[in-house]
């Protein structure tokens, strides 16, 4: 019985900690945001040089060869100090998808180019003001020749490739393009100016299929099963982050003669931040167990942490602008930073209804057996 | 990561299944719901009884025990091993838990060592059963507010006042009880702890009838009735410090709240029809069940992630914490969730034992959100103990007890 991480694990947790703090990670999100920025190249390239892109790559690609239980310690961390990189869109999803779905060939290609910074890659889904499903998706993939538009794709202003997904011939596919002529690429603005977002018109985009044709959706929604987990050690580290500052604030602010710390309004609402988080917490900790041993169960796993881990960050964000009273709702306190990024969060790889809706359909397929598992 | 046992573990464990094996039935092979008769009544009582020899006989009733007291010395995690295993069997439960649990401890650590040979093993075997006398009329949540008198007399004390909330009193032989010897003093300062024989004369025990019906709760009244000096656990004005110990281990007895839970509800929903359709097809309560899903695994990984501290020789974090407030409060939504889920109907008793679950944790539930700590002390107990809250301040700090504003 070990559902925690090993020492190892939480040496590079404890690191990437420090390393995120003394490169105030925190008060870089700020300033991105201050400025429109998109990303903050100078701490990326930090992380580039720290190896992080390169965990899960392996070593005959100059990756470190590691796990995604490494990957998922590191998520905490950048959620935590709310780092202002494309590090989700590349590893999280752009590196999975290669290593999963790339021939050999890509593989070669890109993978170095994944670990040393040269390559930045995300992944575009979205076309409408709605939610993405296999019958809405029109943008086409004609003889490898990709056209359409997508928006709210993560990270696309500084990205050199894109998994797009598009209306085959056969169906779904998953393209990878290069991000060249072809491709007109537009900041948006989003509720998180922290994390750069863009749409992106495709005109005839050369490409090249990865996985099988007519099979794209299914695996997209195994790439976002994936991601669903790694976000969720996002959303806890942020979650835990703005616990603490509430609980700080609560300890040291004092209205009628008190620290507002000791009235049962604020104990309660920081005991059920405590609660959420700490559900949120366990289940990421059961997604990380099946993300890491390829588990049958990752579908619900994966869900099961999406749901309650959006939940947790939504909650302790939202509840930590109300300890802070008026405070909370100044752009100069970092409150507003967590709301953001939080809303954020648990929109990038679907809502939370669509998340509850994978459960309860993960919960339908699965043999009863898999279903009632109790301790 | 993983769930599995370590070797020793899982060998232990297979030990634990092998016994229980040959001496009780699996939960999925009972037919009838309750085999050892309707609880509260005599047969299950001495169903109980038997059981709970049985295990001493095989030195799993207490296995945490030192093995002079009839115990196997086992490990915390082989304890929750042998919980696990347990689980999985039909066996009558209810009446030692509260005795073992929280009597237990305290005997252990506060009686002399002949007190411990005498009453630790029959404790152990079921052949005595204990009970815990602290919640009185005007002290809930705020225990150390009781009122009961001691009056030392010779080598005895004269205790007078009622208890309340005392579980199994009516079948118990012995309780552990604390009292106020002097109210002059801070109000944490004048209580004493003892152990009481529940045949004493003088002690007299009404029921509550709770408003599921049942009675497992009882009022408990103290008319003069003298326990000897030599039952009092720890120092005379140290009641307070036991009491504590004691009420910590009441929280790891109460544990989980037991009733349907997210799977129930979900099968419920496969089956019960929604205007033509399954009920789980509504999109509200696709959600609702998915939000208790995720509260079940939630806990059920927090209870793992605390065995596994356990496992590496850790001390578990504070997140265990969450339990029981989170546990009852799901139970009550999904009682609320069946019984709603048969619109008008669903306020008729059936013999319908889906439905019937739904009314026991609808009506349960009410009663688990207070035993034990309310929802409201384990969230204070949260904001103080795990995030370092500030205490509330208190209108009894420095005051005797005599002068501590009581309401009435």
């Amino acid at each position: 019985m070990n559902l925690d991480f090993s020492d190892d694990q939480k040496f590079l947790q404890s690191e990437a900690q420090k390393f995120l703090e003394k490169e105030q990670s925190l008060q870089r999100s700020r300033s991105v945001l201050d400025a429109q920025q998109a990303l903050d190249i100078d701490l990326w390239q930090k992380i580039i040089a720290m190896g992080w892109t390169g965990i899960r790559i392996p070593e005959q690609y100059d990756g470190l060869g590691l796990g995604h239980l490494e990957l998922c310690v590191i998520a905490e961390e950048l959620g935590r100090s709310l780092a202002p990189v494309p590090f989700s869109s590349s590893v999280y999803l752009f590196t999975e998808a290669i290593i999963k779905f790339a021939s050999n060939e890509i593989k070669q290609d890109l993978l170095p180019k994944l670990v040393n910074g040269e390559c930045i890659g995300t992944v575009a889904i979205t076309e409408q003001l709605l939610a993405p499903t296999a019958q809405n998706i029109n943008t086409t993939a004609v003889n490898n020749a990709v056209s359409g538009t997508k928006i709210a794709v993560p990270d696309a202003g500084i990205a050199t490739h894109v998994i797009v997904v598009c209306n085959g011939e056969t169906g779904i596919e998953l393209r990878l393009v290069e991000l060249g002529d072809e491709c007109s690429i537009q900041k948006q603005d989003t509720i998180d100016d922290s994390r750069g977002h863009f749409s992106i018109d495709f005109n005839n985009a050369s490409s090249q299929l990865l996985g099988d044709q007519g099979e794209g959706w299914t695996l997209l929604q195994n790439l976002l099963d994936q991601a669903a987990v790694m976000f969720s050690f996002e959303q806890i580290g942020g979650a835990q982050a703005a616990l603490d500052m509430a609980t700080s604030y609560a300890q040291q602010r004092f209205a009628f003669g008190r620290a507002i710390g000791s009235y049962q309004a604020i104990k309660h609402k920081l005991a059920d931040m405590y609660i959420k988080l700490t559900l949120a917490k366990s289940n990421s900790y059961y997604g990380a167990w099946a993300l890491s041993t390829e588990s049958v169960e990752l579908n619900v796993a994966a869900a099961t942490a999406r749901v309650s881990a959006t939940q947790a960050f939504d909650y302790c964000s939202q509840e930590n602008i109300q300890t802070h009273g008026g405070n909370g709702f100044t752009w100069e306190y970092d409150c507003h930073l967590f709301y953001r990024r939080a809303k954020l969060l648990s929109l990038n790889v679907g809502s939370l209804a669509t998340w509850k809706e994978k459960l309860i359909h993960g919960l339908e397929k699965a043999q009863p057996a898999n279903v009632n598992q109790g301790v | 990561m993983n769930f599995n046992d370590s070797e020793q573990q899982a060998q232990f464990r297979a030990k634990c299944s092998a016994w229980l094996q040959d001496n009780a039935q699996l939960k999925t092979q009972v037919v009838n719901h309750n085999p050892h008769g309707e609880p509260g009544s005599q047969d299950f009582l001495d169903a109980a009884r038997s059981w709970q020899k049985k295990k001493f006989d095989a030195g799993w009733a207490m296995l945490h025990w030192p093995k002079i007291y009839g115990g196997l010395e086992a490990s915390p995690l082989e304890r929750i091993i042998w919980g696990q295993e347990e689980v999985k069997f039909n066996v009558p439960q209810g009446i030692y838990e509260i005795g073992l649990g929280m009597a237990g401890p305290v005997m252990m650590q506060y009686a002399t060592e002949q007190q411990k040979q005498r009453y630790l093993p029959p404790m152990a075997a079921g052949e005595e059963i204990w009970c815990q006398l602290f919640s009185e009329p005007s002290a809930g949540s705020d225990v150390a507010g009781l009122r009961s008198k001691a009056v030392q007399d010779g080598d005895d004390w004269i205790i007078n006042g009622q208890k309340v909330w005392t579980s199994g009193a009516q079948f118990c032989d012995y309780g552990i009880i604390v009292v106020r010897h002097d109210p002059n003093v801070d109000k944490h300062a004048g209580m004493t702890f003892f152990f009481v024989d529940m045949k004493s004369s003088g002690i007299d025990i009404k029921p509550i009838k709770q408003i599921t019906g049942g009675s497992s709760f009882n009022e408990v009244y103290f008319n003069d009735v003298r326990i000897p000096d030599s039952q009092r656990l720890g120092a005379i004005g140290d009641g307070w410090r036991v009491a504590i110990t004691t009420l910590m281990n009441e929280r790891l007895a109460v544990g989980d709240a037991k009733g349907v839970d997210a799977t129930e509800a979900f099968e419920w929903a496969q089956g019960q029809d929604d205007h033509g359709q399954a009920l789980i097809q509504n999109r509200a309560v696709r959600e609702s069940i998915a939000d208790w899903y995720c509260q079940a695994s939630g806990l059920r990984n927090t209870k793992l992630r605390t065995m596994s501290a356990l496992s590496k020789g850790d001390t578990p974090g504070p997140e265990a914490s969450i339990t029981k407030v989170v546990s009852a409060n799901k139970l009550q939504a999904i009682g609320n969730f069946g019984i709603d889920s048969l619109d008008m109907a669903g306020m008729l008793k059936t013999e319908l034992s889906d439905v019937h679950d739904f009314h026991n944790a609808w009506l349960g539930s009410a009663g688990l959100r207070i035993a034990g700590g309310t929802d409201e002390i384990l969230k204070n107990i949260i904001a103080e103990r795990v995030l370092g809250l500030p205490q509330d301040p208190r209108a009894d700090k420095g005051l005797a007890f005599k002068d501590i504003p009581s309401g009435r």
